[in-house]
């Protein structure tokens, strides 16, 4: 799950971390009053979960409350990859005398949380990983003892000569990686981490990824999910215990597992088609998942076939065949449905299918084959 | 031959009187692997299906029978305290089915694991078959058949999918792997292939990958550099959509997207044939074999 920048600054002020002021503004006037209360500059920005905000034009400097409502109601309603800006964080503009990048990572190489820093900050952080490595100091965490103090104060003073400076990056490094940790995250990220001109250390933009996995036992970070960041299926998809997500084609796809369902997009287009969504039923899949995955489904107008890719394991054929059944039963599905089905049950599945006047194929290759030409309109 | 496990695998399965762990003995015990024991915790001395006995613990379960595997069927919530009993026990191999397992947790579990000197496949994985042997996990045992292919996987029914392919062609296999789709596993592709290359039996290997990381890259190196054996690859997610990536830090780690077509990319440079559907993963390891 990712949170807002706003989110991800609660949080880190909640572990220390100095983090100037700012609110949440949803109109320009809001926005306006915000501005005022604050006096002078400040700084529009939308809360989006996307990264290159900032080159989308979704954050802009404001002189004064008037022309942060102006602001504020150009970024507000703007599209920044497919997603629209609802929120925008308003926060005092702050004099920067240089800028730096903190990031921690769970990385899949070392296994472990790997901290990086780098005295280059700012939007263009991964051109300096590119062109100039050794800019960028990484320090791998034993999560046995978690970070030490001498490894915080170790990256601080590789950030900054002064030692006024670095003894305060110090303390920073190690409440982002507490607050890392206390939120379940997989990233956590200062970018960029500011010096101003008076000697302060400060975080002026917070990101953070949080390990689904981990919500279940974090009720305070699941409830800083952003439901209106989801379409309403996908929300329902979620609910459902189902992973989906919408795509451009007209082959509706429901699959078990997720590789099985990459694998089926893939042969959707390799047999001249396209996939309309990704969707994964899960295993131990109950016939109500199976409606519920209809429905979803057949909430976009572009579908025209589709498709379930069904290999039992876990996942019984027969509950597959029954919700298929059940679905069809209390929705006017009116679209062409090409089904396969393979393993656990498949015997029965077939013949519950067979009873209702459906088709059942064993074959991933001629299932897919079938959706596509039901989608193009020429099967027969 | 087969890789990890073999007729001297004494499996015991924690978990034994839940859901999925009761169902799965059951089916693993039908395929002919040696259960030993079940654990649960405040179920000792009873005995799963009149023949399989019960214990509180995994050590009271190793020191009673032997057991030198496990198969944790436990909820997430408890799967890596699963992981730490299991190692602790001194079992050498320790499975673990279980999915949504907090990446903090397996963090934590690995090393552990390592220090015992025992070997973590997963979690959030089917686990693994070898034909005619034994399996320890969720592989479905009827759609396998023995041969000298060696099947490994980042997914659980796209794996099934391989595996149905290649039987109904008429091609065995020597294990199947399923390591598992969360970003932190125990064993990786580069084991698997370092097995299968020492395994006499097996003369191909089959390696489906996905999007996301770099493992298939770093394993797609060890091919090109240390196998002796034919590979070849699927990766499944050519038409998944870019993410909505926040933040820089994935990219400045790895250097990478993880894209299916840089993955197919590394890999032909690496000299494994990349088919194009699953399907076509069964002549390109036939060709290999008769190469």
């Amino acid at each position: 799950m990712n949170i807002h920048e706003y989110q991800a600054k609660e949080i880190l002020r909640a572990h220390g971390v100095p983090v100037p002021p700012g609110e949440i503004a949803t109109t320009p006037e809001e926005a306006e009053r915000i501005a005022a209360a604050f006096g002078g500059m400040v700084v529009v920005k939308a809360q989006v979960h996307a990264g290159g905000r900032g080159k989308a034009g979704g954050v802009k400097l404001a002189d004064d409350a008037a022309d942060a409502r102006d602001k504020a109601g150009a970024i507000l309603g703007l599209e920044i990859k497919g997603l629209t800006v609802e929120k925008v964080l308003i926060t005092p503009a702050e004099d920067i005398a240089s800028e730096a990048y903190l990031g921690i990572v769970m990385d899949r190489g070392s296994q472990s949380d790997v901290i990086m820093v780098s005295s280059e900050g700012g939007i263009d952080i991964e051109e300096v990983a590119a062109t100039n490595p050794d800019a960028i100091q990484k320090l791998a965490v034993d999560a046995r003892y978690g970070l030490l103090p001498h490894q915080a104060s170790g990256l601080a003073f590789g950030l900054y000569d002064d030692p006024k400076l670095a003894r305060q990056a110090a303390r920073i490094i190690s409440q982002l990686y507490e607050a890392y940790r206390a939120a379940g995250c997989t990233l956590a990220e200062i970018n960029p981490l500011i010096s101003t001109p008076a000697g302060e250390v400060k975080a002026i933009d917070a990101k953070m990824n949080i390990d689904d996995s981990a919500l279940f036992r974090l009720p305070d970070v699941e409830a800083m999910r952003d439901e209106a960041s989801e379409n309403l299926f996908e929300r329902k998809a979620r609910e459902a215990g189902l992973s989906y997500i919408p795509l451009d084609g007209d082959v509706g796809c429901c699959v078990n597992g997720a590789g099985l369902a990459m694998a089926t997009m893939d042969l959707v287009k390799y047999y001249g088609g396209e996939p309309a969504n990704f969707l994964d039923i899960g295993g131990s899949s109950n016939p109500e998942k199976v409606v519920t995955a209809f429905e979803i489904i057949m909430s976009d107008p572009a579908v025209k076939s589709i498709l379930f890719n069904i290999f039992g394991g876990i996942t019984r054929c027969d509950d597959v065949a029954n919700g298929i059944v059940e679905a069809t039963r209390r929705i006017d599905v009116g679209l062409p449905i090409a089904i396969r089905l393979t393993g656990t049950n498949e015997d029965v599945a077939v013949e519950i299918l067979k009873e209702n006047g459906f088709e059942a194929m064993t074959d991933m290759d001629e299932v897919v084959k079938r959706a596509v030409e039901l989608a193009a309109g020429s099967a027969g | 031959m087969s890789i990890f496990i073999d007729g001297s695998t004494r499996l015991v399965v924690q978990g034994i009187t839940g859901r999925d762990g009761s169902f799965h003995a059951r089916q693993m015990i039908e395929y002919g692997t040696n259960v030993v024991a079940g654990v649960t915790p405040g179920k000792g001395g009873q005995t799963f299906d009149g023949s399989v006995p019960v214990f509180d613990t995994v050590a009271d379960a190793v020191e009673e029978t032997g057991a030198n595997a496990s198969v944790i069927y436990v909820p997430a919530a408890f799967a890596s305290s699963a992981i730490f009993e299991a190692a602790d026990a001194g079992v050498d191999l320790i499975v673990c089915i279980t999915e949504g397992v907090p990446v903090a947790d397996t963090m934590r579990a690995l090393p552990y694991v390592r220090e015992k000197g025992a070997r973590l496949i997963g979690p959030n994985c089917p686990g693994l078959i070898a034909p005619g042997i034994g399996k320890v996990g969720i592989l479905p045992g009827q759609i396998v058949a023995p041969g000298p292919v060696g099947i490994v996987s980042r997914s659980g029914t796209l794996t099934y999918e391989v595996i149905f392919q290649f039987t109904r062609q008429g091609i065995g296999q020597s294990t199947c792997v399923g390591i598992g789709g969360d970003p932190l596993i125990g064993t990786n592709f580069v084991d698997c292939l370092q097995a299968f290359e020492a395994d006499p039996e097996t003369r191909a290997v089959a390696m489906i990958g996905e999007i996301g990381g770099t493992d298939e890259q770093v394993a797609a190196e060890f091919v090109r550099d240390h196998m002796s054996k034919p590979v070849v690859g699927f990766i499944a997610g050519q038409t998944a959509p870019p993410g909505r990536r926040m933040g820089h830090a994935g990219a400045i780690i790895s250097g990478s997207e993880g894209t299916a077509a840089e993955k197919v990319k590394v890999f032909r440079e690496c000299g494994i044939a990349v088919a194009e559907r699953p399907a076509d993963l069964v002549g390109l390891v036939d060709s290999g074999l008769r190469g």
